[in-house]
């Protein structure tokens, strides 16, 4: 049985949230699996954080190392390979770190590679068969992955529920084992989000909009709406990325966290980056005119019908009822 | 700089609703819109515009069949310089390592400083750009939503990462980034700029041309089926007159504070 190892991000010496996700995806591989986390950093933020894990892992790897203090995937990437045993599966969460790391870390440890991963159904011999989702969540698939040279696993956040925080591992300071590594990466800082004219994480009702407006004229349209209920607009990545709104009004992974009351998703099919700045569990109405969109299978309540018509109607119904 | 975009033809999700077909194998391919792949498009004009600054070429370059030199010709048409079809009946059943594989023999052919691909594509892996990276044993960075040239050695580029913040870093050439979309502002093509390379010879090279053959391509990973995930709750769906729908509505966003 392959060795299965969880590489943990962490930020501010706090393990994120995957952490005990990745522990989930890691016993559904195999149920009787000893699981090793691996953490890189520096100083005593790193201390704090394999002590955190420590609480829930069989056994923590920790890599000390002035180039380890920002997470640099050039950098922790020459080190997996060079640390991890032949035929190891490595689970490291679906974000903009995984992203950086694990396509190549496939290629260098010559194992499978299976990113953005939503279930795992098991092992049956050699072969993980997992889910995935493709055309932005439209339609999920089945896929087979052969492990038997070992695989590298990016599951999604959220995806699976959060381990028990039940072991007590041991934590191995392994950092005499990274010795050189050649990085053509240099990080110099990182640039804080703008700062936008209204903060859309402070809002208790939001008119969000996403492709469906189709054009910048129709912004108006949800403007008018946002004033009449009394709420403010948000958008979708599309929207930014055409430069129709400012990047701070963007709800998403890549965006704000936003966590309303009552959110109105207009035009907006829901995909997974989009859903993860969306927190509180707030009241989720969808109006889409694809009845198929995978916003609807997570709103509240549904609307299917073209914005364009649909929200100058209920703007109208709005203003005359005040 | 001598640019290399690896561009994907993929059913456009903006024009399409993606459904099963009746066997449940397959997504319905039929009536289907295709396009570019949104973030390659991004690629390429990123491309064209660093090419604009400092001279050299861009060279679009995909994986597929006759029906994809369709998507090479209206990034030519955008303003890159050269196209190149990889296309044999040996790739159709690879995946996102033998996509790699196939770059890798094909960038081998070429001098190449800067190579981009798109951060993602229609199957939301987002794995061929890193894969061909460790291959040509070059660095590599995602979602880059900003790229500056230093010098003839190095770039400066900036990742989109979260919370959209915007992560700054120093990277060697030659090197492989993965360009997300907003990076750009892509030009429009319209239909006489098509015309103008409709006849512009575009080489292709098959596996043989490649040295490339079935071991080399073999999968590791299958896709075994699509299906369409059961519900959960899913959302209750108002039905009836535009009028009828707005009344229910305004009732329930009364009731959970969503109107002031």
């Amino acid at each position: 049985m392959a060795q299965i190892f969880a590489y943990i991000v962490h930020k501010n010496g706090v393990a994120d949230d995957t952490a005990l996700e990745l522990l989930t995806a890691a016993k559904k591989i195999d149920p009787a699996a000893s699981v090793t986390a691996i953490v890189t950093g520096e100083g005593s933020a790193l201390d704090a954080v394999a002590g955190q894990v420590a609480k829930a892992y069989n056994e923590v790897w920790k890599f000390s190392a002035p180039v380890f203090a920002y997470p640099n995937a050039e950098a922790v990437r020459p080190l997996l390979v060079k640390v991890l045993p032949a035929g190891a599966i490595l689970l490291v969460a679906h974000d903009t770190f995984g992203m950086d790391l694990a396509p190549g870390l496939s290629i260098k440890l010559n194992a499978a590679l299976v990113t953005d991963v939503v279930g795992i159904e098991g092992l049956d011999g050699s072969t993980l068969k997992l889910v995935r989702q493709e055309f932005g969540g439209q339609v999920s698939t089945h896929v087979a992955a052969d492990v038997s040279t070992g695989a590298v696993l990016t599951p999604r956040a959220g995806s699976f529920t959060a381990a028990e925080a039940a072991a007590s591992g041991p934590v191995v300071d392994k950092s005499a084992e990274a010795g050189d590594l050649v990085v053509k990466r240099r990080f110099i800082e990182v640039v804080a989000a703008e700062v936008g004219d209204v903060d859309i994480t402070k809002e208790d009702v939001l008119v969000s909009i996403g492709r469906g407006i189709e054009e910048q004229d129709n912004i108006e349209i949800a403007q008018d709406l946002a004033k009449a209920m009394g709420a403010v607009v948000s958008c979708s990545r599309p929207i930014v990325d055409a430069k129709w709104l400012e990047k701070s009004r963007q709800v998403g992974t890549s965006g704000q966290t936003v966590k309303p009351k009552v959110y109105l998703a207009c035009g907006i099919s829901g995909s997974f980056q989009h859903l993860g700045g969306l927190k509180g569990n707030p009241f989720i109405v969808a109006i889409n005119k694809n009845a198929k969109a995978p916003i609807f299978q997570v709103a509240d309540v549904g609307i299917v019908a073209n914005i364009l018509e649909f929200m100058p109607a209920l703007t109208e119904a709005i203003e005359e009822g005040k | 700089m001598e640019i290399l975009v690896c561009i994907k033809r993929v059913p456009d999700t903006s024009e399409n609703e993606i459904a099963l077909n009746s066997a449940g194998n397959d997504i319905e391919r039929d009536d289907l819109v295709y396009s570019v792949n949104e973030w390659d498009n991004y690629a390429v004009e990123e491309a064209i515009q660093i090419v604009d600054r400092v001279g050299g070429s861009v060279t679009v370059v995909t994986v597929g069949d006759d029906e994809s030199e369709e998507v090479l010709r209206r990034e030519m048409a955008m303003g890159a310089n050269k196209g190149l079809l990889l296309a044999d009946d040996a790739f159709a059943e690879t995946d996102g390592r033998g996509i790699a594989t196939i770059l890798k023999a094909a960038v081998a052919k070429g001098t190449y400083d800067l190579i981009l691909t798109g951060a993602l594509a229609d199957d939301g892996a987002g794995q061929v750009g890193g894969m061909l990276a460790a291959m040509l044993d070059y660095p590599f960075a995602s979602v880059v939503n900003k790229i500056e040239t230093v010098n003839d050695k190095t770039l400066k580029i900036g990742r989109e990462i979260e919370g959209g913040n915007q992560e700054i870093s120093e990277i060697s050439l030659p090197c492989v980034l993965s360009i997300q979309t907003g990076i750009n502002e892509p030009r429009y093509v319209g239909i006489r700029g098509i015309r103008k390379v409709a006849s512009v010879e575009i080489p292709t090279l098959a596996a043989g041309d490649l040295g490339l053959d079935a071991a080399a391509l073999a999968p590791k990973v299958k896709r075994l089926d699509y299906f369409v995930p059961a519900l959960g709750k899913g959302a209750e769906m108002l039905e009836g007159s535009t009028e009828e729908i707005i009344a229910k509505l305004l009732e329930m966003l009364k009731a959970k504070g969503g109107l002031k």
